[in-house]
């Protein structure tokens, strides 16, 4: 009696929970939901600000001007030398088209103005294009010059025409509407942006220099950090006895994988460069320093690799006589290669996108020149990110963002082929 | 160039010298019929050979090349007059440099005097005949160790083994260069450190409240003495992390267990996968983003609440940070989840839990301490990190916990003391390689704990 009594007490306990325990139920499942939600937004946000703020850079303002290659300007002598067509002054040449479409313009400050709608990269265009073709002087021709970066800004809508006006009064915007009405500005796409160097004028900057100086860093990252990182996984996975010095070996792997990567920058800063007297700037260097930081990882990589062969491989090799080593180089190694290498490709891309102890090393230098071996100075293409996005022009946001695509497109794309050689080479025993 | 010469006619060399030594292995067993005289294989006596022309070479080659400049520029002091080798080392430094450009035919700072033009001439003769020498040294060492390899081949040597012997040295090297990276690192924060604590007292380092590290430049400069306390850093980089993992631990922890208890495998393959996208994300890109969009957000959205919101608040740069690390944490909690033996979700299922008190009074308990473990991972990560706050947070050494206002982090404070010139024996800039020896001990000691929580944890299921 008192027993169902207490039983019937429990359910109806129970009966009156249950609809605050699924309500409860539910609650935690959205939060869940959420969570991921937000995850997923952060994702998108990133992505989304990136692009929206980077896409226009791949394309550069330029401007449409009857440009007459006047031989008493670029070459009064005739002579044709090429030393005097690389030094001729190829700024009045612009500017002569310029006030024509403007003869209203006069004062030196408003002159000053007009000629700053075409960036001076433009001269260097010129002179290029006469040094490769000197039949060019005496001709006119109608020539699309780079716009400054401040005229590319207004015309991509980045600075609004209010604002462009109350900076700089009205006069740039007049000039811009004209050109535009006689249809002289015009979008091209930005070749400059991927192959010239570093450059304190927006629009003649490109990520060229960095593209080669990452280039160069991750040629010796890998070059040192492969063969060193799957020789001692096979030390350690294959021959090491359990010792002391095994012990303490794979305790500084673990710990290196953890120590921030900024402490790897004192390390170059200290060793390699002080007392070593290395160059200051160098991939060489960087590439050094970048080595000895995704060492783990490739080491951790390539000993999974390894412990993935069955040991049968191995009996069976040794088996038939061969020596341990030659079980591990002939039949163990290739078998477990797929795998060391999809380590390497994602040790290569941390080392990619590091920027840290670069700066350390003095790879954050402003540098002009595309470098052509390890030992020129060089700047990678993080780096020049940080650079840019510390640079006040309104043009270096849009450029940033740009390098930022680029720098995520050779992220994704070297993720990709490690997925790719995994799913293509992984093996089930 | 040169360098790369010297590699290449050695590759050719021990291309060629392995041939040979194959061929004296086969010769001096007589001739290829009488193979099972050999102890081994032929191409291991070629290797043998091929190992001895390269290896000695090529170490001093790499010696070389670390110690040759340094030598070089003694040898050219020394030849300096005296007066100038009297100069300071800073100065003495400056002239060096100028003597190196002139030889290299760089341009200088400024006019050359007949001193430093006779000593340009006198590095670019010592730089050309220690090219030369180098060449010459290197093949000759590398000639002379092949003959007597070759000559030492025989049927009976144990060429094999010898090689296989050879090759396993090369794998231990490799195996310790793990060890030589802990000591270089411990070697060079430590010793420059000292030197720091020679200038500025132990104590005022650690325990200090000010930190303003410009020195003056003259003596009698007003207000510049430098004052070297990392309180105010330590707690602007504790600020900016707690505030990283505020976002980073609910965010990531309840994804975690969504995506390991809940969700369907075709929600799972996409949204896991996406999620450790964060991961991939060099943190430049983060760092600019907090700049770019998260900083004025946040200082709009506070400003809209009649807040007064640093354009550098330690919130923007705690929130990138925090978002960084969300797939630490997922990630982690992840594996810690699904190692809760299933046995426990049915024995709760079985007593009548509805699956979030499942989780929250069976998973949960049994999976803390490695979430714990992964929470301490991700704020070793947090602390150590770099770029996201030298481009969002300040500059100024704030002593505040105040998350709208501008703090400072030891990472920051390290990058802007030695980016740029430097010289070395300036409090200033030791005083950054102090700093990195804390960064790199409290990382230490967090993950030497997290894996030890983890390490515990995991033997209770095994």
């Amino acid at each position: 009696m008192s027993m169902s009594k207490s039983q019937s007490r429990t359910a109806e306990k129970v009966e009156a929970s249950l609809k605050r325990r699924y309500a409860k139920e539910k609650r935690f499942k959205m939060l869940g939901l959420t969570a991921i939600g937000l995850g997923l937004l952060f994702v998108l946000v990133l992505f989304v600000s990136i692009i929206s703020n980077g896409y226009t850079a791949f394309v550069q303002t330029h401007i449409r001007l009857d440009v007459t290659f006047d031989a008493d300007i670029i070459d009064p002598d005739g002579t044709r030398d090429p030393a005097v067509l690389r030094r001729a002054d190829y700024r009045q040449i612009i500017r002569a088209p310029l006030r024509e479409l403007f003869p209203e313009v006069s004062g030196r400050r408003e002159k000053r103005e007009l000629y700053a709608l075409v960036s001076s990269g433009a001269e260097r265009q010129l002179s290029a294009m006469v040094l490769d073709d000197p039949s060019l002087i005496g001709q006119t021709r109608e020539l699309w010059l780079m716009a400054d970066d401040e005229v590319d800004m207004v015309v991509k809508g980045h600075i609004s025409r209010e604002n462009a006006i109350a900076n700089r009064g009205e006069r740039l915007v007049a000039w811009l509407e004209k050109l535009e009405g006689e249809e002289r500005v015009g979008s091209r796409f930005n070749a400059t942006f991927f192959t010239a160097g570093d450059s304190r004028e927006p629009e003649q900057s490109g990520i060229g220099g960095a593209v080669a100086g990452s280039f160069y860093t991750l040629i010796v990252t890998l070059l040192l950090s492969f063969p060193i990182g799957v020789a001692a996984a096979v030390y350690l996975e294959e021959f090491a006895p359990r010792n002391r010095l095994t012990d303490l070996i794979e305790v500084n792997i673990n710990n290196l994988a953890a120590v921030p990567s900024i402490v790897f920058g004192l390390l170059g800063l200290a060793m390699f460069i002080n007392v070593f007297g290395m160059p200051r700037s160098a991939p060489l260097v960087g590439g050094l320093v970048l080595t000895l930081m995704t060492l783990p990882t490739i080491i951790i990589a390539a000993r999974a690799a390894l412990k993935s062969v069955p040991p049968s491989i191995r009996e069976a090799a040794l088996g038939v006589g061969a020596s341990k080593m030659q079980t591990i180089m002939h039949h163990v190694l290739p078998l477990a290669m797929p795998g060391m290498l999809t380590g390497a490709i994602i040790g290569m891309a941390q080392a990619l996108g590091e920027t840290a102890p670069l700066l350390m090393i003095g790879m954050v230098a402003f540098i002009v020149d595309i470098p052509g071996g390890p030992l020129d100075p060089a700047t990678v293409l993080p780096v020049q990110i940080y650079l840019w996005a510390d640079s006040p022009e309104r043009a270096f946001v849009e450029r940033t963002s740009a390098a930022i695509m680029v720098l995520l497109a050779f992220l994704i794309t070297m993720n990709a082929l490690a997925v790719i050689l995994r799913r293509k080479f992984e093996r089930r025993w | 160039m040169q360098t790369y010469m010297i590699v290449i006619v050695l590759l050719a060399f021990m291309a060629f010298v392995y041939q040979v030594g194959k061929r004296r292995a086969l010769h001096t067993a007589g001739g290829p019929k009488a193979i099972r005289e050999l102890h081994s294989l032929p191409s291991y006596y070629g290797f043998y050979v091929m190992l001895w022309a390269a290896l000695p070479s090529l170490l001093v080659l790499l010696l070389w090349g670390l110690f040759q400049e340094s030598v070089l520029t003694q040898l050219v002091i020394s030849a300096l007059p005296q007066e100038m080798q009297a100069l300071s080392k800073a100065e003495l430094g400056l002239i060096i440099n100028d003597v190196r450009n002139l030889a290299s035919g760089d341009i200088v700072s400024q006019e050359p005097d007949a001193n430093i033009r006779a000593a340009a001439a006198h590095l670019q003769s010592l730089q050309s005949t220690a090219d030369l020498a180098k060449a010459v040294v290197i093949l000759a060492l590398s000639v002379a160790a092949a003959i007597l390899a070759w000559r030492s081949i025989a049927p009976r040597m144990r060429a094999r083994n010898r090689v296989e012997w050879i090759i396993q040295s090369l794998l231990i090297i490799s195996a310790s260069v793990a060890i030589l990276t802990t000591i270089g690192i411990v070697m060079s924060v430590l010793f420059e450190s000292l030197r720091f604590f020679q200038k500025v007292p132990f104590s005022d380092f650690l325990f200090g409240l000010e930190w303003s590290p410009q020195t003056a430049l003259r003596a009698d400069q007003v207000g510049a003495t430098g004052a070297f306390g990392a309180i105010p850093l330590l707690v602007g980089t504790l600020l900016i992390s707690f505030i990283a993992l505020v976002v980073a631990v609910p965010i990531g922890l309840m994804s975690a267990i969504y995506l390991s208890e809940y969700a369907t495998p075709h929600l799972r393959s996409i949204a896991k996968p996406v999620i450790e996208v964060l991961a991939g994300i060099p943190t430049v890109v983060y760092g600019f983003f907090a700049a770019l969009t998260v900083a004025p957000a946040v200082r709009g959205f506070g400003e809209s609440f009649g807040l007064d919101v640093s354009s550098e608040s330690a919130l923007a740069a705690g929130l990138v940070m925090g978002v960084m690390i969300i797939p630490f944490v997922s990630s982690l909690s992840d594996d810690v989840i699904n190692a809760v033996p299933q046995a426990m979700r049915d024995a709760s299922f079985a007593l009548g839990a509805t699956h979030s008190e499942t989780v929250r009074q069976v998973i949960l308990p049994a999976a803390l301490p490695g979430i714990m473990g992964g929470v301490l991972l991700a704020a070793s990560r947090a602390i150590g990190e770099t770029m996201i706050v030298v481009m969002a947070a300040g500059l100024s050494a704030n002593l505040t916990v105040n998350p709208l206002e501008a703090v400072t982090t030891v990472t920051v404070q390290i990058v802007t003391l030695l980016v740029g010139d430097q010289e070395f024996d300036s409090a200033k800039t030791l005083a950054a390689f102090a700093l990195g020896l804390m960064l790199f001990t409290i990382t230490l000691a967090l993950n030497v704990l997290a894996l030890h929580i983890v390490r515990k944890y995991r033997e209770q299921y095994e």
